[in-house]
Parts: C-alpha cells; structure tokens; sequence
C-alpha cells in the first residue's frame, strides 16, 4: 500500500480497519542470493538499495532481535555533513543529499527537519579551524557559514556567551543539517526493502559462518542454517564479536555511548547546538523533549548502559553554555555501543574471505551515514567494487597508514 | 566504578585514564623480520571481546601508576587489578 494524504482521510473514513503490516514476517529459506547480518539502520538501507538501485533479488536481512532495537533507536538522530577530510566529506555529504530526498523515495514519513547545526567556538585557534573546516565543506559541495556571536545570540538568546571560562566567539553553521526521526528510518527502510521482495527475518541471531573453499557460503543461525552466495556485516556495536566467529580481528573497540531526554518544553531549540569547548550537543525533539549528549564513557563495553560520572559531565557541558536548562528535569536516559574504530571512520570493505563484507567502525556518528552507507555497501555487494564516495573506508588503510583521523587523535578509541 | 587499587585501596574509576587491552604490554620486535606486520597488529587490531578483558588503567588523578585491571565488558564485574609493573616483570619485561 502506498501511503499517501488521500490514503490517511480514506482510512480516516472507514475506521482505521485498512491498514496492513509495513513489511511481512517471512520464516527464513534455505537460500538466498545475498544475505546481510544486522538489521539496524545500515542493514535495512544495505537491502533497500541492493533491491531498488542494483537490481538485486533473493535478499535477506537477519536480526537478531527485533529492527530498530539498536543504535538506530537509541541515537540522537542528528545529521550533518561538516567533516573535514577528503576521505569523509564527499560521502556524508552524499548521505546528506539522499536523506533530503528521502521520504519520497521510501514513501515514508522520516520527520526528516533541517533545523540546521551549530558548532560554537570559544577561541581564536579554534576560529580558524572551523572556517578551515567551512571551505572544505564548502569545496565539497555542501554548505557552510560562519557566524557570529550577535548573529547566533538572535537565533538562541539564552546562550552563555560570556561565560569566563569559555566565552561563544562564534559558530560554524550548517544550515541543511538537522534532525529525523530515527525509527522511522528503520521502519521506513524495512517497509520499502520488504515491498521489493526482500526477507526481513527477526529473532534470528547469526552465530557462526560456513565456509567452503576459502569461500563463505552460509551461516549458522538460532533458525537454522542459511546458506547464501554474499553475506554483508552491518551490526554496529556487536562487530568484533560477530567477526570473532570467523577469526577475525577488527581495528575496533566497542564503547558505550548515552543519551538523555528531558521533560517536555515549549518550543525553545530551534536547531543543533554543539558545545565548542567541552563534549555536549543538544537539540529538541519535536515532541519538546530536550535531546543531549556528550562523551563516551570511556572503557570497553557491551552493556548498554552507562555510569553516572558521564552523566555529569555532560550536565556540566550543558549548564556551561545554556545555565536556564538547569531548571528542566531529565526524563529518560540509556546508552548504546558503539563500534569505535581505530581512526573515529568507518569501514565499507571486502574481507580477506570470498563473499565475505563488511559494514562497520561507524563510532557514534553512523546514523546521518546511514542512506550514503547502505548505498555504498549495496555498490559493493553488487558490484564488487567500492563506490566512489567510499574508497578510502577500506581495512587496509590502518596498515598503509591512510587513516582518516578527524580529530588527530591517533589509535585511540575512546578519543574520538 | 570502583576499582580496588593493589596499593591504594578502592578507588573511583573517574580518577583512571582508560588505555585499552592489555596487551600493548607485549610490544613487538621492531628488529623481527615481521616487524611491520607485528606493530600494525600491536597498534590496531583487537579482541575487543564481550566478557572478560584485561586492561590497562593510568591511576592519573592518584598515585600515576598503570594498573593491569580484568574486568566484564558486559557486566563491568572487576575479577582481578594488578599493578601493570608486575605483569610486565612476571613476563620477563623491564628486568
Ligand atoms: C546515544 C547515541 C547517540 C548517537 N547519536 C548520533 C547522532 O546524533 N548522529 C549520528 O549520526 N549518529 C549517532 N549515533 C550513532 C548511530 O546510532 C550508529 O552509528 C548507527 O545507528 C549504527 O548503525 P546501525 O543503525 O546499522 O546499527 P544498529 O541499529 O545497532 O544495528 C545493528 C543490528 O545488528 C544486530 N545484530 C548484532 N549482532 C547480530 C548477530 N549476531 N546476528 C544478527 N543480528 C545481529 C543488532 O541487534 C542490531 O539491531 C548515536 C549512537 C548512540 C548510541
């Protein structure tokens, strides 16, 4: 069914009793042509585009609970493309571009709103950096500006910029940046990949792969055995442990990041507010509830939670620049992992294996990649060569030493 | 967190700088044959497991000592802390 306007008043009209399941629940077949493991925003992409732009039939998604239960859903859902590297910025801003089209090409209402980002500044060194960064933005097609503290006190009054410690010199605009509504990216996805014929299979948990030959040819699951001509990895947190099954090492670390929520507040962000000085970021969901967050909680870790000295410091961040949300009350609060990599970039690659590929290393900023990603990975899986927006994300990169290291950071995970 | 400290006693993880598995203890040859090859593995590639993990812990903020701490990725149950001296020695390291 098409979702439409016209639908929405019919249905309206005749008791909501038309409405069907967005996508089916299909029990596994023995075989598919293409199998991809993780059914998060990547995955449900990966199969969307491998069915709608490469012509590719005999899909299957496998998660192992249930679409949308990981980062996907657990994100703050902000999307930009103000990366400053050549390896990154074409591609985010590629996914930037896909996400504006979005809801007409998945018939799917993703909320997607360009609210527009804001990185504030606090120095002078940091002044250059950032327009530094807007040209590179800028030479990359995408868009970029440069703002002062009079013009970004007209958008955000109650900001702090005179704070001693860290006073708003200014700030590095995106104005196509903004929010979307993170499920319905899984769910909308999910709903356009199942309408071209792909098998969305839930509560199937990959636990081993089959090889033949140096080739993968199947993997075991807690619903059987399926056996497959390509299988894709895209499961975020829980790559090293799934790569472990077939004795690989991944230049990763998993990490837990949280996120927290306010209680409802008249309208009062009207965009993305990111904190120049310590780690914190801030928007308003569209139901008025304060979204922020801040650092990673800094060790290894697989439990999807996180501890209370992070929770301070990023109130702290938060209180720095904008004291009056010191009055609101946090409302709910969880943490999701993150497949950290060794340079803060992603990996979209073929392994050392035959028909084996891989989708991850997209540490906490993989949900605004998430069209560009599975489109990427759906050229890969189809093609066998990555797309020219996604040649440098390749595991080899750490061996060369072409890592793409936004902040400088070096092979230290929990730092960028 | 709490992180019981071989020589201080319990402490709170905030005051520990986290550096990852333990073992960038093992430093590889640069004289081997596969020296290349061994850093690009010391350097970058992990277990990263969920479960048990040993770890390196810099104890910045007390007496700056690096402690070798086996903890659960998952549960974040501490099972054993050691100073990372010790490892290092037992291995035959820093004689
Ligand atoms: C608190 C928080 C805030 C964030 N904020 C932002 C943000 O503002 N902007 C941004 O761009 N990014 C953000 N991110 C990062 C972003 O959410 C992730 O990078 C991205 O969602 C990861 O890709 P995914 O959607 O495919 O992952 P997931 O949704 O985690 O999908 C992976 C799936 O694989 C499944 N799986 C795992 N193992 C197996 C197995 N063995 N068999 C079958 N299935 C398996 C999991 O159940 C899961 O559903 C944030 C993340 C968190 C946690």
């Amino acid at each position: 069914m098409r979702y439409s306007g016209f639908q929405v008043i019919k249905q309206a009209l005749t008791g909501h009793k038309g409405w069907t399941p967005a996508w089916r629940d299909p029990d596994p077949q023995p075989h598919y042509d293409i199998v991809i493991i993780g059914g998060g925003g990547h995955g449900l992409a990966t199969a969307y585009y491998l069915a709608k732009e490469f012509g590719q039939k005999r899909i299957a998604v496998l998660e192992k609970g249930w679409i949308g239960g990981g980062n996907v859903g657990r994100n703050t859902t902000i999307i930009r493309s103000n990366y400053l590297l050549d390896g990154n910025e074409p591609f985010y801003e590629f996914s930037l571009k896909l996400w504006e089209g979005l809801e007409q090409d998945f018939n799917y209402n993703a909320m997607i709103s360009q609210r527009g980002i804001l990185n504030l500044i606090h120095s002078d060194a940091q002044r250059d950096a950032f327009i530094r960064r807007g040209n590179a933005m800028i030479l990359n097609g995408a868009d970029a500006e440069m703002l002062t503290t009079e013009q970004i006190k007209a958008r955000y009054p109650y900001l702090n910029t005179n704070d001693a410690r860290f006073p708003i010199k200014g700030g590095l605009a995106q104005h196509r940046g903004g929010t979307v509504r993170h499920d319905a990216v899984a769910w909308g996805y999910a709903r356009g990949a199942d309408s071209r014929g792909v098998d969305i299979i839930q509560n199937c948990e990959v636990t081993g792969f089959k090889q033949e030959n140096g080739r993968v040819v199947g993997v075991e699951t807690s619903r059987g055995y399926i056996g497959a001509g390509k299988v894709g990895c895209a499961v975020a947190g829980s790559s090293s442990r799934l790569m472990s099954k077939i004795d690989m090492q991944l230049p990763m670390e998993s990490h837990v990041l949280q996120a927290f929520v306010s209680e409802g507040l008249k309208p009062v962000m009207p965009g993305v507010v990111t904190f120049g000085a310590g780690h914190f970021y801030c928007s308003q969901s569209d139901k008025g509830g304060l979204v922020f967050g801040g650092d990673l909680d800094g060790y290894n870790s697989y439990a999807q939670r996180g501890n209370l000295p992070v929770v301070e410091d990023v109130c702290e961040g938060g209180m720095a620049i904008f004291p009056a949300f010191g009055r609101a009350r946090l409302l709910r609060m969880w943490g999701g992992i993150m497949d950290m990599s060794m340079d803060g970039s992603p990996i979209i690659d073929r392994t050392h294996i035959d028909g084996l590929y891989f989708n991850g290393g997209w540490c906490y900023g993989g949900f605004k990649a998430t069209p560009a990603s599975g489109f990427c990975f759906a050229h890969l899986l189809a093609r066998d060569e990555p797309h020219p927006t996604a040649t440098a994300y390749r595991f080899n990169r750490f061996e060369t030493g072409h890592m793409i290291d936004e902040k400088g950071m070096g092979n230290q995970p929990n730092l960028h | 967190m709490i992180i019981n400290h071989p020589l201080l006693g319990p402490r709170d993880s905030a005051e520990f700088t986290y550096m990852g598995d333990a073992k960038l203890i093992d430093r590889p040859d640069w004289q081997s044959d596969t020296a290349a090859r061994d850093f690009y593995e010391y350097g970058y590639l992990r277990d990263n497991p969920a479960g048990w993990h040993n770890e390196l812990w810099f104890h910045e903020q007390g007496d700056r000592s690096w402690l070798v701490v086996t903890r659960n990725t998952v549960t974040h149950e501490i099972s054993k802390v050691e100073l990372a001296r010790d490892v290092a020695r037992a291995r035959g390291r820093s004689k």
